[in-house]
């Protein structure tokens, strides 16, 4: 990586790690690093104070009552909607819906709009680098329809072949799906160049910002995306809760997807009709609570600031990518720059679940395996690797501890 | 250190892990079983060769892992060579409990075997530890012919 660590912010960060009460938990006797914040973030007293307050105070099923708790907790539900749609940039709340996370939203747009739309014959390309969560969905919905998937290559480096895309981004492409941030490479995809490069081909575009939404500056309508969907809880909200922004002339043509309460407008025995996006997406009780949650990380974020947190993120990388190049019998996976905050690596002398294992015994939370991401880690020749992943209350003094840790077990296993 | 990273990785099973006994391809094997971890990736392959009373005459595996499959598959193939399927299927079940903590007693039948014993404060590693043993398994039970199993339930 490049020495083009950012200055340091008017950030208070270690202030900023207090508002974690997990960060003060001790494992096998040790304080905790927590290396795994792409799996999932922790969570600020913010965001678990507002859970609280929500059901000690205003817990109620939403826009089914007409009694004082049932209005609050719609309310608050329906502006935790509009706080998303701000946070995405996107022009309404119309155009949120509230889902599980990532996962759900990708298999609502593969089932509902893929079952709608595709015929034998039609393609949804991807990319060699995406997590199962935006694989089998789509592998699933061609198997039903005989669309074909086809996939932009990953180059040695571990950022995407994007000389092939002409040839990629043919007339059968009906959508192009792809991560906006690499939860195994660290790479960081042009989304708004792929989408215009989409558009232009005719086909609409899905970008998966799991590892992004809580990470770097997100605008749906600069990148150019139909699609865009993440999870809360890797970016300080409860599990649980998600969302997926549909742009909304799309949106509204796209058919039921659960059948319930609350997705209706009026219920025969023979056949209902069915609310407008996005309540004729949301079937049954929503996870009210989470997306509360949810509105309560993003309010803690933006206080923090999300070009502040990208470029504490870019800080914190840059220094596991100059330390980790230290150790011996190291290999860093994915580009040398343009990363988000995750490190893979492979070292010679341990396994990743050995190595994983060594750490967890000092403490030190890392993660081991194929990241979902088993087709990726056939091209490399991997059978996994040790992941690294950073978030804005992890430390500089961490990184050096975690080198530490590593040197010891290159010295252990070999 | 923690004692119990000792305790797992004893200096017995990561010399195992670094320089495997009986690696290498059996041509003639009657049996070859293919043991998959899906969710850690590593793989054994072993091979096995019958006596003419069905115990077990020669037994290689090749593969990849972690230091513990690969030690694991290594000190197993050690210890079955020439033992009858009686004994074998009974070795199985007794590591079986060695590294899950159950309840058999006599670990002794397993000697060397029993150094694997670190792996039950580790409950995520014991389908690594175990997969080589499911694999044997498989062998006895089909006696010929090639076969795939998995740590996870299809
Ligand atoms: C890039 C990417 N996409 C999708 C997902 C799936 O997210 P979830 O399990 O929250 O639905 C993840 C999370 O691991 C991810 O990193």
């Amino acid at each position: 990586m490049n020495a083009t660590a950012p200055a340091a912010t008017s950030v208070d960060w270690k202030t900023i790690r207090e508002d974690f009460p997990i960060l003060r938990e001790r494992v096998q006797g040790k304080p905790l690093i927590y290396f795994d914040s792409a799996a999932t973030s922790q969570k600020p007293r913010a965001v678990i104070d507002a859970l609280r307050h929500y059901y000690e105070h205003d817990n109620a099923n939403v826009h089914r009552g007409l009694h004082e708790l049932s209005s609050r907790a719609t309310e608050a539900y329906e502006k935790s909607r509009q706080r998303v749609a701000d946070y995405l940039g996107a022009a309404s709340a119309d155009e949120i819906v509230f889902t599980r996370g990532t996962t759900e939203g990708i298999n609502l747009i593969a089932q509902a709009w893929g079952g709608k739309v595709l015929r034998a014959g039609d393609v949804i390309l991807l990319t060699e680098m995406e997590h199962h969560s935006n694989l089998v969905p789509w592998q699933l919905i061609a198997e039903r329809t005989g669309a074909r998937l086809r996939f932009v290559p990953v180059r040695e480096d571990g950022t995407l072949a994007l000389e092939e895309l002409p040839a990629l981004l043919t007339s059968e492409v009906k959508l192009f799906a792809f991560t906006h941030v690499s939860n195994s490479l660290g790479t960081i995809n042009p989304v708004a160049e792929l989408c215009a490069k989409a558009r232009a081909a005719g086909a609409l575009t899905l970008v998966d910002a799991a590892q992004s939404a809580g990470h770097l500056p997100i605008d749906v309508q600069e990148m150019g995306c139909d699609f865009l969907v993440f999870s809360g809880h890797k970016m300080c909200a409860p599990t649980g809760i998600g969302a997926l922004y549909g742009r909304a002339e799309i949106l509204d043509s796209i058919p039921a997807w659960h059948g319930g309460g609350e997705m209706i407008v009026s219920v025969s025995l023979e056949k209902s009709t069915f609310k407008k996006a996005p309540h004729r997406f949301e079937a049954g009780t929503p996870n009210i609570a989470g997306a509360i949650g949810l509105a309560a990380a993003i309010d803690y974020i933006e206080r923090i600031g999300r070009a502040e947190i990208f470029a504490h993120d870019a800080m914190l990388t840059a220094h596991a990518i100059d330390r980790l190049a230290e150790v011996p019998g190291m290999r860093i996976l994915g580009p040398t720059e343009k990363r988000g905050a995750l490190v893979g690596f492979v070292m010679e002398a341990a396994h990743p679940h050995d190595l994983t294992t060594f750490a967890d015994q000092q403490g030190l939370a890392l993660r081991g395996g194929h990241h979902c991401n088993q087709p990726l880690m056939r091209k490399f020749g991997l059978p996994g690797t040790t992941r690294a992943s950073f978030y804005f209350y992890n430390t500089i003094a961490e990184i050096d501890r975690m080198i530490e840790i590593l040197r010891d077990a290159a010295r252990f296993f070999s | 250190m923690s004692s119990e990273l000792e305790e797992l990785y004893q200096e017995v099973i990561l010399d195992h892990s670094r320089r495997p006994r009986n690696f290498g391809e059996l041509p003639d094997a009657a049996v070859r079983v293919h043991g998959d971890n899906p969710a850690c990736g590593d793989e054994i392959h072993l091979a096995v060769k019958f006596r003419e009373d069905g115990g077990l005459e020669e037994i290689k595996f090749t593969g990849h892992g972690c230091a513990i499959s690969q030690a694991s598959a290594s000190m197993m193939t050690m210890k079955l060579k020439g033992k009858s399927r009686a004994e074998a299927l009974e070795m199985a079940r007794v590591f079986h409990d060695l590294v899950t903590g159950g309840p058999t007693e006599p670990a002794y039948l397993l000697g060397d075997l029993r150094l694997m014993r670190g792996v039950r404060k580790f409950p995520q590693r014991v389908k690594c530890a175990t997969l080589a043993w499911h694999a044997l398994e498989q062998a006895l039970r089909q006696s010929a012919g090639e076969s795939t199993i998995t740590t996870e339930a299809p």
